[in-house]
């Protein structure tokens, strides 16, 4: 072996070899057939670390083709390091065009967020998972959760919920609320906030979550029932916004809180970026038409 | 029928691109079931391997893989084509394996016998890729259940007496049970163990849950 | 007005020109060669292909000076460079019993057939800081034994097993190994599986488990039977080629400890094995595996779980050093948004806090 061969040149088309693809690829498919079970994967190294979105980095490679627009979040934004980053890391080795655009892309991988436009059918999310496992916190062993899954035995999930609601008088889990895919799987979101939960449900695209640490990769294929857990006298709600986004106006969307010096002074605006400023675009268009300036 | 040379023609022309498309197409086809798939990759495997079929085999089998054939499949031209375009083993054991490539099918036993996972590894089960002529009986199936946005219609043609039981008591098993994905010539199209499957009868819909 | 933050990928580029820059250091004082990293940073070169699995010292020298030092961050780019590789099969088994050795100790018999051989080793040097190393300096020749001795001392554990004092070995024949870099961990794991884990497990992170067991979280009392470095052959068995052809020698360091053991419903009063292997030179990580590799088998031996070092989930699960460090470190990437959920529920939980508050001061007027 020689050094030059370790040159970029060597490597494959979406970085991954062909038979690591394979892998994944089989993993997808069982994967969207048992929608919210952690199906176990051969995990590679890649390129960048270890919960930095290795996972999702796998399965986008998995599934990317040539004709593919992709576009990359991290808490909702495109601009944010690490989306920077992954979007450079594709545009590199799989050359596939790359888009900020909600509506123009046909993958779209995802930290912590799922953008506020609804999606459509043939776009596939892929999420970035540190945690896949939705009881890993209330037992710690893989072999006891596993248990767990197979019997569908989720009390213990419940009772933490409920405990929750005795100390604080509401359930104090406020990301990576634990769903129930298709009336069975009880299913760990991701870190989103569990505003985007309802998001999940009923989906025209194509969701898919890959954990690379935790070698687990799980689905929701569309057009699938996706439940926040909750009771009936404590029924499941989002976090609502007061205002709305000072940017552009938006309401009932997720909001970043910006500090904007240090005396207390703060503004809200969209966590989406790309949602943001396609509103804002449209509302310079408004105005520039009607000869205002803005 | 077309002359396939030796077993070493006949695969994928571009190994990464056209394993890409036959993956989106197998992709939707779980993801969206009963909907008819059309990857236009040019592959020429020895009969009776269909070349939707070998599409399939090709982007999915690899030394990995443990795959099983049936009586007619079950030649050595098909066997040597697999064994030098993917390296998968061939078992004779149902139980054992991964992917299943059938044929003809005269009756639901020869769709019984295989892999349905464990309650704790659902996902140890077999995917059967049945072979058919079409997508165009007279038998219509209405399907519904995650991937189907209200229903889909579907006529795989030639398939067992039978048919929509073993199938119920295949997603009576869930979260174990058998995938199954239909080749014809030109298209493919999938039933995850998810999928329900409804008769319509004399153009009335019989929906059971 | 506020713009949300831009330039994130010319802030990116401009860190890693950054790190390029300090990296290199003061340029007027003259470059690190791979070679002068191989040949007098070899410890650091061994750990690296051990724990990146990947016997290759200039890619560990290569993966060491890109990493300025970092080991842990040197083993991740073995390791990312390693999963690349296509995979031909797998080796024979290696025969340390056959191994050319430059160090061989035992420390449960006094003298044995073949002897002690010290080889290069710390031990025995006093810690003082060397003022004559920080010039150049030209070490007198050693003295070399194995040159002219190549018998092959019999192994410590067979000098039990002779006299059936301990446990039989586990029988590597048959079936493929398992390859945890194919397969995902499925728990409970085999001891071959576990083995292959703790073989590129982190060096400190054993060591401490290590010691935890010396210091009675799960005590197996154990004995250095035999410690062994030197280089082996590895052998590929091509049938094409008509049976086993040499691929070359690897060095490596291997342990075996002994451990009194009582006996159990299970099993005879006996000793038991425990077993360390890594590539290169250290004595530490293999004994430190070997300890583990020891309180790990606690539930094969019958023996009560009660520490952390024998429970395998916990010891695997957190073995790795490239995945610890990826997940700990990834606390520094951006998470506003959930910090954002978490803001909100805190400022409702006070406000009804204060108002519950409120109303008891109320009740009490």
């Amino acid at each position: 072996m020689t050094l030059q061969d370790t040159g970029l040149a060597a490597y494959n088309f979406a970085y991954l070899d062909e038979q690591t693809k394979r892998m994944i690829r089989r993993a997808i498919l069982k994967a969207i057939a048992i929608p919210g079970y952690q199906v176990p994967f051969a995990s590679r190294e890649m390129p960048m670390p270890y919960g930095w979105g290795t996972g999702g980095v796998q399965v986008t490679a998995s599934i990317i083709g040539p004709e593919d627009v992709l576009k990359v979040i991290d808490q909702g934004s495109d601009d944010t390091t690490n989306a920077v980053s992954i979007r450079k890391f594709f545009e590199k080795t799989a050359g596939v065009e790359t888009t900020t655009r909600t509506g123009e892309a046909t993958v779209i991988q995802t930290r912590h967020r799922i953008p506020e436009a609804p999606l459509k059918e043939g776009q596939v999310l892929v999420y970035q998972v540190p945690i896949p496992e939705p009881l890993r916190f209330l037992e710690p062993r893989e072999t006891e959760t596993r248990k767990m899954h197979a019997l569908e035995e989720y009390g213990l999930m419940h009772v933490k919920l409920y405990e929750d609601i005795a100390r604080n008088g509401h359930i104090a889990t406020t990301y990576a609320y634990p769903v129930k895919v298709e009336g069975r799987y009880v299913m760990d979101p991701s870190p989103t906030p569990k505003f985007d939960n309802p998001k999940m449900d009923n989906c025209a695209a194509l969701q898919l979550f890959g954990a690379g640490r935790e070698k687990r990769i799980y689905a929701i294929p569309p057009y699938t029932s996706v439940v926040s857990l909750d009771f009936e006298d404590h029924p499941f709600e989002v976090n609502r916004f007061e205002q709305p986004c000072a940017l552009c106006g938006a309401e009932g969307v997720y909001l970043d809180e910006m500090i904007l010096d240090d005396k207390g002074g703060r503004m809200f605006c969209c966590s989406d970026t790309d949602f943001c400023e396609e509103r804002r675009g449209e509302a310079e268009s408004v105005s520039a038409s009607n000869g205002e300036i803005v | 029928m077309l002359a396939t040379g030796t077993a070493v023609d006949g695969g994928f022309s571009n190994q990464v691109l056209d394993a890409q498309i036959g993956f989106a197409a197998l992709m939707n086809a779980l993801s969206r079931p009963g909907t008819l798939q059309s990857p236009g990759i040019h592959v020429v495997p020895p009969s009776p391997l269909s070349a939707m079929t070998a599409i399939v085999a090709l982007t999915l089998c690899d030394a990995d893989t443990v795959v099983w054939l049936d009586e007619t499949v079950n030649t050595s031209a098909v066997r040597d084509w697999l064994a030098f375009h993917t390296g998968t083993a061939i078992t004779a054991e149902k139980e054992l394996a991964q992917f299943a490539i059938l044929d003809a099918v005269r009756s639901v036993a020869d769709l019984q016998g295989f892999a349905a996972g464990s309650q704790e590894y659902p996902d140890r089960s077999t995917s059967i890729i049945l072979q058919v002529a079409g997508f165009s009986s007279a038998q219509k199936f209405q399907l519904s259940g995650p991937g189907i946005k209200e229903v889909v219609s579907f006529a795989p043609e030639g398939l067992p007496e039978g048919f929509p039981d073993f199938w119920a008591a295949n997603r009576a098993l869930f979260p174990r049970g058998v995938d199954l994905i239909f080749t014809s010539k030109d298209q493919l199209a999938a039933l995850p163990r998810t999928t329900r499957i409804d008769e319509k009868l004399g153009g009335h819909d019989v929906r059971s849950r | 007005m506020y713009v949300a933050v831009k330039g994130g990928e010319k802030a990116i580029d401009n860190a890693h020109r950054l790190l390029a820059d300090r990296r290199r250091g003061d340029p007027e004082i003259s470059e690190l060669s791979l070679d002068q990293i191989s040949g007098q940073l070899s410890l650091a070169v061994d750990r690296v292909m051990s724990e990146g699995s990947l016997y290759d010292r200039e890619l560990a020298a290569l993966a060491i000076k890109q990493a300025r030092g970092d080991l842990i961050e040197a083993i991740f780019l073995v390791r990312a460079y390693r999963t690349t590789l296509p995979r031909f099969g797998y080796s024979e088994p290696i025969d340390t019993g056959d191994m050319k050795l430059e160090r061989r100790i035992s420390a449960t018999y006094k003298d044995l057939p073949g002897g002690q051989m010290l080889g290069p080793t710390f031990d025995y040097t006093h810690r003082l800081l060397d003022p004559a190393l920080a010039g150049e300096t030209v070490p007198d020749a050693p003295e070399r034994r194995f040159e002219e001795a190549p018998e092959k001392p019999m192994r410590v554990s067979d000098i039990l097993a002779g006299e059936g004092l301990i446990e039989p070995d586990g029988d590597p024949s048959g079936r493929d190994p398992a390859d945890i870099t194919r397969t995902p961990l499925e728990f409970p794991l085999e001891r071959e599986t576990r083995l292959q884990a703790l073989s590129r497990g982190d060096e400190g992170f054993l060591l401490a488990l290590g010691y935890s067991t010396q210091r009675g979280y799960a005590r197996n009392h154990p004995f250095v039977g035999e410690i062994r470095i030197g280089e082996v052959e590895v052998e590929f068995e091509a049938p094409e080629l008509g049976g086993a052809s040499v691929l070359g020698r690897v060095q490596i360091t291997e342990c075996q400890m002994v451990n009194q053991f009582k006996g159990s419903a299970k099993a005879p009063p006996q000793f038991t094995r425990s077993y360390g292997l890594v590539f290169g030179q250290s004595e530490r990580k293999a004994m430190s595996m070997a300890l583990c590799d020891r309180a790990l088998r606690a539930g094969e031996l019958g023996e009560d779980r009660v520490a952390a070092a024998q429970d395998e989930e916990f010891v695997i699960s957190h073995s790795d050093n490239v995945q610890a460090t990826g997940f700990v470190e990834h606390l520094k990437l951006p998470h506003y948004v959930d910090f954002q959920a978490e803001l909100e529920l805190v400022r409702k939980m006070r406000a009804e806090h204060a108002h519950r508050a409120e109303n008891m001061q109320e009740a009490a007027e």
